[in-house]
């Protein structure tokens, strides 16, 4: 197997942020700008992808987006994938484990577990892009929410 | 150590059950002569260098190996001695005995190591792959794209017309049971291996890499042949099946190193989806984990680069001399139905996706210039995605699609008669027709408008524009079919018009229950799944497949085969181990 990069850099999302959400749960939905899964590439080709003017224009905000939770990577891992569908991390073959391009991982705040959920999501927090590798489990990512906060939409 | 003993006599009777000392290639293997394999034999426990023997007809290994073995005194702690030589080869036909034996335990295989014609019977080799393809898929395709009045079929399919035919076995290494890695890696190496495993066979080893390696088609040809070589697909390029005919991993999901083993072989033509592996992981869209520039590596080596079909066509027009890489998509190719109806998938993103037909054509055009023939490989995946989605109606479409591209073949074929076409499926599925299903007739109860024996009739499906596909999936009086091993899902006697179904879905504790997005289809009924709840679609059968052939060579394909001697079919007609003396 490809062992997995050394973590490359870890962001830290400033901590204001995380204590007023923490201060006033369900109210930072009125300052979080809503994101939809069709908004995320500006361009999508065979020899890459473009993210959209609005992720480039919200990263590092607080955004809203809707999706469902896909099955976890690792039982323990401390992210989950957010897609636009409800989706089997197996599509359709005995092994392989690839991931549409479209999809956004979330990042919860504070250490938390979490309970899986069916049914759809919205998830805020705070936008970030560019390619990151999760340094536990080796995960590319594109898109991440971090110091996230989900609720059944 | 007298138990163990015993424990090994037991054990050898039981067929499949693992041995406590392996020896590779296994017992019964077939193996090309001159062919490159690697020679490994593992001990159960740690053993000394000079406790072992390991003798081949009788004498020690090395006289006809040429070289000495690598002893691991504890392989990847696994508790076991192993004895490693890689990359060897046997250049005289003939039955061999290899005996390995460690203090009291000891274990012996036979090998068959076949030659072939001085001269070869083909010169070029067309390998048709229809991905999980079951007898279903082919009736139905029949039925769909041709029509069939009082019983008789309106039409003939190009596969109907291929001369000879073979039963084919798809058991492994390691089960009753196949995946498409190690089923396409039979037909391209001519060995058996363990499930999701390409050119090598299974053994203990820690790395996907360190396996035990044997050669594949692709590299046979470069070694023993000037022929150029042909990749063709609408899944990934580093699907299982495409890569089979150049990889060598335990796992067909080292997907970034498996591009790297495509550019080592460098097939003339590479063509299909999975650009995401060829990106460096700079670029937004990458699934690599490094910074090479695969596009840009191939694009060194000659290769003009197409995106699209008009692109593929512009490159074929200008370079029909030289080395195409076709990429059209990030991931796989989306379904034909999606491409050519329906538009759903990925098809806004990559509105002009070649099907597999154009892509066949475009290969001929390049690979039909060399004066040494060549070997092309063409797949359909979607026949077996589908198939997993429990979305037959993609799944046929893209049946039809195959079917096309054979005859793209066919009409090559019958200019170029020193061509061999084999059609053949790598695994089944639990597909099968039931009859039809009638919209107007009386009830709710979709199961009761469901037509068996004189009451199925006959299907409404048209096809006014006479290009061999249905102008619509979703008319009054379908086709039923209904897959055999399934989950959870909702079964909604319709095709799925907004995008490929998918029939289940994660719960909270990672168990595939029935995706409720199809719960409210007018007529949908939830059927409970019959296989493991952590299946999260259809699985494979384990029945036979069906081979087609015609042309030079294909005579040899009859009665009942192992998915492994069809190499030595093409191997034959291809001549690729002549006597040398």
């Amino acid at each position: 197997m490809r062992p997995p990069p050394a973590c490359p850099r870890i962001a830290r999302r400033p901590f204001l942020l995380s204590l007023l959400a923490l201060l006033a749960p369900g109210t930072a939905s009125a300052a979080a700008a809503e994101i939809g899964f069709n908004e995320l590439y500006g361009k999508v080709g065979v020899l890459g992808l473009e993210f959209s003017q609005k992720v480039l224009e919200l990263d590092g905000q607080r955004v809203r987006i809707v999706g469902f939770m896909a099955p976890p990577l690792k039982a323990e891992a401390s992210f989950f994938v957010l897609g636009k569908a409800p989706m089997a991390i197996c599509p359709f073959c005995s092994s392989d484990a690839d991931w549409p391009d479209d999809i956004v991982v979330i990042y919860l705040k504070g250490k938390q577990t979490f309970e899986r959920t069916t049914g759809m999501i919205a998830v805020e927090g705070v936008l970030e892009h560019g390619s990151w590798t999760d340094p536990e489990t080796g995960f590319v990512s594109l898109l991440r929410v971090r110091d996230a906060e989900f609720e059944t939409a | 150590m007298k138990r163990l003993i015993l424990l090994t006599a037991a054990m050898a009777l039981i067929p499949g059950l693992a041995l406590g000392q392996a020896i590779y290639p296994l017992d019964r293997a077939t193996i090309l002569s001159g062919s490159k394999f690697d020679f490994k034999v593992e001990f159960p426990t740690v053993v000394q260098p000079d406790q072992v023997e390991v003798l081949i007809n009788g004498e020690s290994y090395d006289t006809l190996l040429g070289a000495t073995a690598e002893f691991i005194e504890n392989e990847d702690e696994s508790g076991g001695s192993s004895l490693l030589l890689r990359d060897v080869s046997i250049t005289e036909p003939g039955s061999y005995t290899v005996e390995a034996k460690a203090g009291d335990t000891s274990r012996s295989v036979n090998w068959e190591v076949f030659g072939t014609s001085a001269e070869p019977r083909a010169k070029n080799v067309i390998f048709f792959l229809g991905d999980g393809m079951t007898v279903a898929h082919r009736t139905a395709a029949r039925i769909l794209s041709k029509g069939n009045t009082e019983g008789k079929a309106d039409g003939r399919l190009a596969i109907d017309d291929l001369q000879y035919m073979a039963f084919i076995g798809t058991s492994s290494q390691d089960s009753i049971h196949n995946d498409s890695a190690n089923t396409m890696a039979a037909y391209m190496t001519g060995h058996k291996s363990v499930v999701n495993a390409l050119g090598v066979y299974g053994s203990r080893a820690a790395s996907n890499f360190d396996h035990p390696k044997v050669e594949t088609i692709g590299e046979a040809i470069r070694r023993a042949t000037g022929k150029s070589i042909g990749i063709v697909t609408n899944t990934e390029v580093q699907d299982a099946t495409p890569a089979a005919v150049v990889s060598h991993t335990r796992s067909r999901n080292d997907k970034p190193e498996i591009t790297e083993m495509h550019f080592a072989v460098a097939p003339e033509v590479l063509m299909g989806g999975g650009s995401a592996y060829f990106l460096p992981q700079s670029t937004p869209g990458s699934k690599r984990v490094d910074d090479k520039d695969m596009i840009a590596e191939f694009q060194g080596a000659g290769y003009t680069l197409a995106t699209s079909a008009t692109e593929l066509q512009q490159a074929v027009a200008d370079h029909t001399d030289g080395k195409i890489l076709g990429l059209f998509n990030t991931g796989n190719l989306d379904t034909t139905l999606d491409i050519r109806q329906l538009k759903k998938g990925t098809v806004e993103q990559f509105p002009d996706q070649p099907l597999v037909a154009d892509m066949t054509r475009a290969a001929l055009d390049v690979l039909s210039k060399d004066p040494d023939g060549f070997f092309l490989m063409v797949e359909d995946g979607h026949t077996d995605k589908a198939t997993h989605a429990l979305d037959w109606e993609r799944a046929v479409y893209d049946m039809i699609a195959l079917d096309q591209a054979i005859a793209v073949a066919r009409e090559f074929q019958e200019a170029n008669p020193d061509t061999l076409i084999i059609f053949v499926g790598d695994h089944t599925h639990g597909l099968s027709i039931t009859g039809t299903v009638d919209d107007d007739k009386p009830g709710d109860e979709m199961r009761e408008k469901v037509g068996t024996y004189g009451d199925a009739g006959f299907t409404n499906y048209t096809d006014e524009d006479g290009d061999g596909y249905p102008d619509r999936m979703d008319v009054s009086k379908r086709l039923m079919m209904y897959l055999g091993n399934f989950p959870d899902h909702y079964e909604t006697f319709g095709p799925k018009l907004d995008g490929q179904f998918v029939p289940a879905v994660a719960d909270a504790d990672g168990n595939y229950i029935a995706n409720e997005a199809y719960k409210d289809v007018p007529g949908a009924v939830l059927r409970t799944g019959n296989i493991p709840v952590s299946m999260n679609a259809g699985t494979h059968s384990v029945d036979d497949e069906v081979l087609q052939a015609s042309g030079p060579g294909a005579e040899n394909f009859r009665g009942y085969m192992e998915n492994s001697d069809v190499y030595r079919v093409i191997a034959e007609a291809l001549a690729l181990a002549p006597a040398t003396n």
